[in-house]
Order: C-alpha cells, then sequence, then structure tokens
C-alpha cells in the first residue's frame, strides 16, 4: 500500500496543468519545481516519483513499466496504440486532430500527398475514407508543407487555429478531438491497484467540479 | 536486390534463440510447474505444429492477421498453431473423450503469432497451461485456478494477483440495458482495449435513460473483492445475471477451501479478444511483468466447433514472461570442469565418475584441447586441475 507510485509527466505546458490538477486533487506538490530542470523528481511525503519525459514518450514509459502511471495526450494515445488502461479523462490541455491545407485547394489525385507528425493517425483516417495517400513524416513545422509543395493536406493538432491562419491555411476535417489522460500500465494496475484508483477518485472529483 | 538480403546472423522477425542460461531457466520452470500439473493428475500430450487454418486457424480466435499462414504441398493453407487450447479441443473431441470424461489435458508447446507492433517482441514463445474438458461445474474451475496458484509457487513465485471476471454476466447485463448484440460488442470493444474514458464518452452519447447510463457506467467499478458482487447485483433489473453471480460466489467459497483466495480479485469488466470464452475468466499478473504472465477462463461453445457440445476450462501461462519476473540470468551454470594432461587421465576420469554419480554437472577437457585457458575456465563454477606429474594436483 506505502510503494512508490511512479508517473511519467510530459514537460512543458501540459506538466503545469496537471500539476494544478493534482494540486485540486489534494496532493501537496513544491511550488518551486516548475523550474527545476532535473528529469526524476522524488515526492517523499506523497510517495511519488514523477518523471519528466517528452510527451510523445509518456506512454511509452507507461506500457514498458518503468512508470506506474501517466499523463498522455489522446493524440499521442491515438498516434501509439499503446497497450495501457486508459482510466480518466483529465479534461486539460483540449485541442483536436484535423486536416488542413491551403484554402481552395485540392488534393492531387495521381500523388496524394499527406504531411504529418502523426503517420498512424493520417493512414488510419485516410483508408478509413477509402482514400489511398502517401504518407510524409515530418517532425515540426508541420504547416510549412502545403506551403512549399511538399504535401496538399497536413494532419496536424490544432488548439485555437492562430497558427494555421497565420501561414494562411484552413482546417478541412477534425479527426478527433484531444485532451490529456490518466493511463496506467497493465500491471502496475493490478498490483498497485488500491493508490491508482485512489488517485482516480481525487482526480475525477476535481475534474468534474 | 543485395538490399533485402537477411544480415548473416538475423532471423525473422520475433523469432529468437535460446542459449544454454535461457535454455536451462525455462526448462526449469517448466519443469517445476510441469510437476505440479502432474501432481494433479494432469496428462501431458503434443500435437503438430502445422494445424489447418480453417478449422484450428479459425476456432483459435486469434486474429487473423496475427497468425502465420502458409500453403502445404496439397495446396491447403495452414497455420504455425497459434495457440494451444484450440488443437487441444481438437484432439479431446476426436480421440480423449471418447475414452473419459472429464479430462484432464496437460501441455507445453511453443505457439506463434505475428506481432503488429514493435517488431521485437517475440513472436514464438512457449506456452505451458492445462485443460479441464467435460466437466461443467465450478469445482472445474476452482481447481484450475488453484492449480494455476499452486504451480506458481511451485516455480518460486510469491507476488502474484490473478484477476477474475465473467464475460457471461457482463454481456447478459450490456444485453439487458442495450437489447442488440451489436451495440454490446461496440461497447464492449472499449473494455477489451482497456480504454474507460472511452466507454464512459460512448455511453453518453448513447440514446439511453441517465439511470441505464449510470447502470453501465457502475461496472466499472466492479472490482474488488467478495463485496463487489451485492454491488453487481444491485445493478441487475431481473434475475438474469444473478445465476452468473452465484457462480462467482461459489468460486470464491472453494477457493477458500483451497486456501488461494488471498492471491484472487475479481474484476467484472474484464474481458478480452479470445472470443471462445463464455464465462469465468482471468489474468494472472505477477511484479516485474508488463502483461499478464497468464491467461485462462472457461469455453464452453469451443468444442462445439469440433462436434462435441462440451463445457471446459483451463489456462496457459507464457514462460518467457515467467522469465521475465525471475529478474536477470546468472552469469554461470552450475558446472565444475576438470582440465587434465594425458598422464593424468584415468585419475580424471576416477573423480569426474564419481561426482557425475552423485548428480553433479561435470565437464573433462583435455588442456592441450584449451588455446586461452582463462576465458574458458571463467564460464564454470569451480575447475579441477589434472595435470603434470601424476598423483599431485597443480594450479598452473
Amino acid at each position: 500500500m506505502n510503494e512508490v507510485l511512479t508517473m511519467a509527466m510530459p514537460k512543458g505546458r501540459i506538466f503545469e496543468e496537471a500539476l494544478e490538477l493534482l494540486r485540486q486533487a489534494g496532493y501537496s506538490l513544491p511550488e518551486e519545481f516548475e523550474e527545476s530542470r532535473k528529469l526524476i523528481i522524488d515526492l517523499e511525503a506523497e510517495k511519488l516519483r514523477f518523471i519528466l519525459a517528452k510527451p510523445m514518450d509518456v506512454a511509452t514509459y507507461v506500457e514498458q513499466g518503468v512508470a506506474d502511471i501517466g499523463i498522455a495526450g489522446k493524440d499521442v494515445l491515438l498516434e501509439e496504440e499503446p497497450d495501457v488502461y486508459e482510466l480518466l479523462d483529465l479534461k486539460i490541455s483540449h485541442c483536436y486532430l484535423a486536416v488542413a491545407g491551403v484554402p481552395g485547394s485540392r488534393i492531387n489525385e495521381a500523388a496524394p500527398k499527406i504531411a504529418t507528425k502523426y503517420p498512424n493517425v493520417a493512414s488510419h483516417y485516410f483508408r478509413e475514407q477509402g482514400e489511398q495517400v502517401e504518407i510524409i513524416k515530418l517532425n515540426g513545422s508541420i504547416e510549412l508543407a502545403p506551403l512549399i509543395g511538399l504535401a496538399e493536406r497536413i494532419v496536424d493538432i490544432v488548439s485555437t487555429g492562430q497558427t494555421l491562419k497565420e501561414n494562411g491555411l484552413i482546417e478541412f476535417e477534425r479527426i478527433a478531438e484531444v485532451t490529456s489522460r490518466l493511463i496506467a500500465n497493465r500491471a502496475s494496475y493490478r498490483l498497485k491497484e488500491r493508490r491508482i484508483s485512489e488517485m482516480v477518485q481525487r482526480l475525477s472529483k476535481v475534474i468534474n467540479k | 536486390m543485395v538490399l533485402s538480403m537477411p544480415f548473416m546472423f538475423e532471423k525473422p522477425l520475433g523469432m529468437r534463440d535460446s542459449l544454454p542460461l535461457l535454455y536451462e531457466r525455462k526448462k526449469a520452470v517448466r519443469l517445476s510447474v510441469s510437476s505440479e500439473f502432474e501432481a494433479w493428475g494432469y496428462q501431458f500430450i503434443e500435437t503438430p505444429a502445422l494445424e489447418y487454418y480453417e478449422t484450428i486457424g479459425e476456432a483459435s480466435s486469434i486474429q487473423n492477421q496475427q497468425m502465420f499462414k502458409l500453403l502445404d504441398q496439397q495446396g491447403d493453407t495452414v497455420v504455425l498453431r497459434p495457440d494451444m487450447t484450440a488443437p487441444i479441443a481438437r484432439v479431446a473431441a476426436s480421440k480423449l473423450l471418447k475414452q473419459q470424461v472429464p479430462a484432464r489435458i496437460a501441455y507445453s508447446a511453443n505457439v506463434y503469432r505475428a506481432q503488429q507492433k514493435e517488431g521485437g517482441r517475440a513472436a514464438e514463445f512457449e506456452q505451458i497451461g492445462i485443460e479441464n474438458i467435460g466437466d461443467g461445474t465450478i469445482s472445474a474451475d476452482s481447481e484450475v485456478i488453484s492449480l494455476l496458484i499452486s504451480s506458481l509457487k511451485k516455480a518460486g513465485f510469491n507476488k502474484f494477483q490473478i484477476s477474475i471476471g465473467h464475460i457471461g454476466f457482463i454481456q447478459q447485463l450490456m444485453l439487458d440495458i442495450l437489447g442488440r448484440e451489436d451495440r454490446v460488442s461496440l461497447l464492449s470493444n472499449y473494455l477489451i482495449e482497456r480504454n474507460y474514458v472511452g466507454y464512459r464518452d460512448h455511453i453518453n452519447s448513447l440514446a439511453l435513460a441517465n439511470i441505464d447510463k449510470q447502470r453501465l457506467i457502475d461496472i466499472l467499478a466492479l472490482k474488488g473483492k467478495e463485496n463487489i458482487l451485492e454491488k453487481a447485483s444491485a445493478l441487475l433489473e431481473n434475475n438474469r445475471g444473478t445465476d452468473k453471480l452465484n457462480e462467482l460466489a461459489q468460486l470464491l467459497q472453494q477457493l477458500k477451501e483451497y486456501g488461494t483466495e488471498q492471491y484472487v480479485s475479481l474484476d467484472l469488466t474484464l474481458m478480452n479478444t479470445i472470443s471462445y470464452y463464455s464465462g469465468l475468466v482471468f489474468e494472472v499478473y505477477t511484479e516485474g511483468v508488463n502483461f499478464p504472465v497468464g491467461n485462462g477462463g472457461r469455453y464452453n461453445s469451443l468444442l462445439k466447433k469440433f462436434g462435441r457440445d462440451t463445457p471446459a476450462t483451463g489456462f496457459a501461462l507464457r514462460v518467457d514472461r515467467l522469465i521475465e519476473a525471475m529478474g536477470p540470468l546468472r552469469e554461470k551454470a552450475e558446472i565444475e570442469c576438470v582440465i587434465f594432461t594425458p598422464e593424468r587421465k584415468q585419475e580424471a576420469l576416477v573423480f569426474v565418475n564419481e561426482r557425475r554419480a552423485a548428480g553433479d554437472r561435470m565437464v573433462m577437457q583435455d588442456l592441450n584441447g584449451v588455446t586461452d585457458l582463462d576465458s574458458f575456465t571463467k564460464n564454470y563454477s569451480e575447475v579441477h586441475y589434472f595435470i603434470g606429474a601424476p598423483g599431485k594436483d597443480e594450479t598452473p
């Protein structure tokens, strides 16, 4: 019961929102800890250990069991399809996955190309539509692709739409809504069941307020 | 075509070698588990690695794309067996059950499943398990689960947990609320994927009375010990499903008689992709492995596919995952080495024969056959020298 719970947290903006949520749920977390550059943070009093990871890697850490639980975006879960429990919608960092491109542009029938950081999601989406497209995997600045003729469409995360707008792009279709989720490793969920359930309960009270 | 050539030492995706130390650990696990199976009167059988796709492939309910399929010389599609339960059901229906019902069968065999993701995951792995075929009573279920527990203990595990659910109960409850099989399977998929967020969202999107939505959502809380059976019962509107809960209650009672109840807990949300499970199902977790090390349950409709309508229950353990749970391999085998020179070979032989007869593992090696003595001997737990002038041991 008193064993340490290891939690993989995404670095950056989601981390701060998640911390706020944990504080509201009654976990006493130090104030200064946002500025810390450490990758592993032990919170003796709460029997918690945070591992700070790239948002895309959180699901992997949890699936592999180096973290018992974690906070991952639904976009990551859709892309990586990890074998984990998806326990709770934390309803933070709300955004969505969408198909975007230059206004008025058409998909090139001869050689349709889609640029994205989410090749699985994109491939799945277009296959579902019966479209055969070539997926071009990029690691950032996806908005560039339609502007320089690399692809006719992009599949990317949209939060306010500001980035699209500034680059003269518009959204064509929404693929899925994205929020951060609390996920758990399959074995940890069984073997540390009480601690994980307790956290789920405390967090869901705060979320549904 | 140079690019598509495999590397010299490469093996097909997901295929692995077992070198001596790993092999010996596997053998030790297999030995302790199988001796427990045998102590409970289960008898081992072997079935072929290749089976017809139309029969075993279909019955196994392993996903199509996970099966290794090939054509035999007659042009029929055959599969590398993706599980052992279906082949044993075939043997039971055609032979074993004609001699004796119920039949208690054990196996330890490699099964083959192509992995979709993360190419390195094992595509060939050993399962060791039992099937109890022909007995529909809860006594058969409690025997199977208690045997599972005692084999794990025999193999040296102490910290493990068995989660038990009931497919019949959850399907009945969902069907009562949702009214149609296709709706049930849509909703079940979220539980199979362990996606509780999607499960709740899906329920909220359905045109149902709030009270029924709540009943479906409350299923997620049906986890814990015996006390949840009462909560589960409260979710039922009529008596359909009560018999399933009674089965669970009886099972827990019988596990108490076996003294194994502390290893189990209930989770009525438990569902999996193996569609032949019809009643009680369970998964086993141990510390140190991130996936279940074993699973099992009741499959009362599988035998029907082989023309014999008989209830059955059983489980399989994954040897590779049990081994993972045991931590790093030891560095040396428990083998001692005798280095001799020809003039003292006789003396060395007497020594070695005596030790071998006593059950020790002894290697004999002619000194002249070794070029690097240090790297040769460091793999043995102890080294004895019979070299030089007869009668005295000498260390080089």
